[in-house]
């Protein structure tokens, strides 16, 4: 305990040492100041055209954000359809079936990564290289181009422009994400994860037996996946496979990355409006629910099965689906962190975790992935809460509601209430009409309220662009690689659009100097509503549905029950 | 349209160029030349022969061996290969059992092993599955749990053992990271006196 409690300060505290500093840096990368790649820069703008001079309006910019994606989505579905045609895949994997390669590539692009495929069973190293880790840049890049200009639509005072998205998407990729994946990827590689483009290799084991050991190139990929908020494994098992994360250090840096770009978006975020503040108050409220989160699956795991009182150590915490070298601590700061990031990469099973540690798991993903969120799209989602907020609070005190000075009118609020009905889309109608199409049955593993959760998982996790699975729902069908799909796009754009529609709004409004009766948006008062906002919509949406999967199974285990 | 096409379809093209190929090229090409042997997967050579990864765990059943945790991959039957079937350790198709902690499947077989065991209460995790099924390690309590049976199975003394366990505890990372841990491939190579 006493550990565990240490081994948390110490991962709290290199969190804040590493995000405070990214921050700044990230807000001068936006702010075109970071130049060591300039010809590099030059040489991709030149290629791309006049379109990449010139400042976009939220259309232009968000319209360039879905050609590029859309772009990416066909090359995507091409390469891993026809896999089988091209070079790099020396086990000779047979390409995709269209409704894997379209729920793939859907994933990929929509920074979900979401794996309806098993890694070292289905996708051939020039896929994993030049399908999976091209998307893992560039989808991160888009999602933080979408946070930058919003920053820049919030600053703005009387125009219409809120950036270029190519330029942003440029800077994003150069200087933030292939520097730190590519620092990160030699560490990986020096600890143990794989880098070389031989599959596999075979030993003569001790007892009498033979293993063919799967490798690959990938600390390349695990880097990018951890820093975009990607989490799409290289291995079937993603983070979990000893290969893939084979040390207490690997684990570390893993869960540092995980979170490392969302949370300093908020400080990136305070700098590019003025006033940094406004940054803190947002990294507080987020910090605020990741440790409760956290401290939930924590207390969960530790007391372990009730069922297995008697037959196993009691004291030793749930270790079915974890690993040794992880531990109940290090499994369920990653599961906090991964849940809360969009990140979706997973250390130990979360089909497997005690029922209330799953739901906690679940919810971070149901509360529209803004607990640092994704890279980006974590800290917008969140600007939309703070939107809702501060109109609540006008409501409470007959004010027309302000933000950063700027007036939150009828059409900022209609977009932000918009977007509430994304997350219960994805999640409510889609499970539904999977149940009532007769899909939901048949996919899950472990029958009872916990078959419920399975399909619940697997819906919020596509929506909010998770990517983290309850991994013994047999996804990899025709309807739910459509239907997951489908609601990958939706979480994704549905959030995107609006926002980048907010702040192309907000950017026209001049700012009033704040006066006394302003209501202001960094104290602990606002933290406060934004939390109990944030709170009450998510359970107001959730908690129905939750008390019928994870709660209901709780019960049953306190009463003794399987199924 | 064609404004937003060029450099949607240029861009992709130079990035996938960029961050697909030279990317992982260039880490790879840093990784085999600085440090080889982690960039390969960490095999184990004993006497010119692979006997492993020291990394991936690896199935162990007799009894003069210390065993690692139950496996939950599967892998095709040689009878029937359209059929997958239970295969310990399968190095090339990581998984988890996925199984719930209500499911009665999971009750049934941790019930199965601790009985196999002797019956319990038995470390935790010599009667789950691990997350990839690939778990190199057990924790030391399930080393030491497990040090008489390989005594008499070596005619050794069971203090004799658990010095050779002793010596393969690998502690927590800077006193504080991870959990102690013994790997099961270093410490059956060490019985064996075949250690790398």
């Amino acid at each position: 305990m006493t550990d565990d409690l240490l081994q948390f300060a110490l991962f709290a505290g290199l969190l804040i040492a590493v995000a405070v500093p990214l921050g700044a840096y990230m807000a001068a990368v936006f702010a075109g100041e970071v130049r060591f790649l300039a010809p590099v820069e030059r040489a991709l703008a030149a290629g791309a055209g006049a379109a990449v001079r010139q400042d976009q309006r939220w259309t232009a910019y968000a319209l360039s954000l879905l050609a590029f994606n859309a772009a990416g989505f066909v090359l995507l579905f091409l390469i891993l359809r026809f896999q089988n045609l091209l070079p790099l895949n020396p086990q000779g994997f047979d390409g995709l079936s269209a409704p894997l390669a379209f729920n793939t590539a859907l994933s990929f692009v929509t920074n979900t990564n979401w794996q309806a495929y098993g890694g070292e069973t289905t996708m051939s190293n020039f896929s994993q290289m030049v399908g999976l880790t091209t998307q893992n840049f560039v989808s991160a890049a888009s999602g933080m181009a979408v946070a930058a200009a919003v920053a820049r639509g919030l600053a703005a005072r009387r125009t219409r422009v809120l950036g270029n998205f190519w330029t942003d998407l440029t800077r994003a990729t150069l200087y933030i994400l292939l520097p730190g994946a590519l620092g990160l990827a030699l560490v990986f590689a020096a600890s143990g994860i794989p880098q070389t483009l031989a599959a596999a290799f075979d030993a003569a084991t001790l007892d009498a037996g033979t293993q063919t050991i799967a490798v690959g190139p990938a600390a390349s990929q695990v880097a990018i996946k951890q820093l975009g908020t990607n989490g799409g494994g290289f291995f079937n098992v993603n983070s979990a496979h000893p290969l893939e994360n084979p040390t207490a250090l690997t684990n570390l840096l893993s869960t540092l990355a995980i979170l490392a770009i969302p949370a300093a978006f908020c400080f990136t975020y305070g700098r590019m409006v003025g006033d940094r503040r406004q940054g803190i108050a947002l990294f507080a409220a987020m910090g605020l629910l990741f440790l409760a989160g956290f401290a939930a699956i924590y207390a969960a795991e530790a007391a372990g099965n009730p069922l297995q009182a008697g037959l196993v150590d009691p004291g030793t915490g749930n270790m079915e689906g974890k690993e040794v070298r992880f531990g109940v601590l290090g499994s369920t700061l990653w599961a906090a962190a991964t849940t809360a990031a969009s990140n979706g990469s997973v250390n130990a099973m979360h089909d497997s975790f005690t029922p209330l540690g799953g739901l906690v798991a679940m919810l971070n993903i149901q509360l529209g992935e803004v607990v640092f969120g994704g890279v980006g799209v974590g800290l917008t989602g969140m600007l939309l809460f703070v939107v809702l907020t501060v109109f609540l609070a006008g409501l409470m005190v007959g004010r027309t509601p302000e933000y950063l000075g700027k007036k939150i009118e009828a059409r900022e609020v209609k977009l932000a209430a918009l977007t509430l009905l994304v997350m219960p889309l994805g999640v409510l109608v889609a499970s539904a009409a999977s149940i009532l199409a007769g899909t939901a049955e048949t996919a899950v593993l472990t029958p009872g309220p916990h078959g419920l959760s399975e399909l619940l998982y697997a819906y919020s996790s596509a929506t909010g662009n998770n990517g983290s699975a309850f991994a013994g729902f047999s996804a990899n069908t025709e309807w739910h690689n459509i239907a997951l799909g489908i609601a990958m796009m939706l979480g994704r754009f549905g959030y995107i659009v609006p926002i980048l529609a907010i702040a192309g709004s907000l950017a026209g409004k001049t700012a009033a100097p704040a006066g006394p009766g302003t209501f202001p948006t960094h104290g602990a008062l606002f933290v406060t509503l934004l939390l109990a906002t944030i709170l009450i919509v998510g359970a107001l949406t959730f908690l129905p549905v939750l008390a019928l999967g994870p709660i209901a199974e709780q019960v049953s285990l306190a009463a003794g029950r399987t199924f | 349209m064609t404004s937003y096409l060029r450099p949607a379809v240029v861009l992709l093209a130079l990035f996938t160029a960029l961050t697909g190929l030279l990317y992982p090229l260039l880490v790879t090409g840093l990784a085999q030349a600085a440090f080889p042997a982690a960039a390969n997967g960490s095999p184990v050579v004993v006497a010119g022969q692979v006997v492993g990864s020291s990394l991936v765990g690896q199935s162990f059943t007799a009894a003069r061996y210390f065993h690692g945790r139950p496996s939950a991959t599967t892998g095709a039957d040689p009878q029937d290969p359209a059929k997958s079937i239970a295969q310990p350790y399968n190095a090339a198709s990581s998984g988890g059992s996925n199984l719930g902690p209500s499911a009665a499947a999971l009750q049934e077989a941790v019930a199965a092993r601790v009985a196999a065991l002797g019956g319990g209460p038995v470390p935790a995790d010599l009667a789950t599955a691990s997350a990839s099924g690939l778990d190199p390690d057990i924790s030391p309590a399930a080393a030491a749990f497990q040090v008489p049976r390989v005594a008499q199975a070596r005619g050794l003394t069971p203090a004799q053992v658990q010095a050779i366990v002793d010596r393969h505890v690998s502690p927590r990372l800077f006193g504080v990271l991870g959990s102690p841990r013994v790997n099961v491939l270093a410490l059956n190579l060490a019985l064996d006196g075949r250690a790398p």
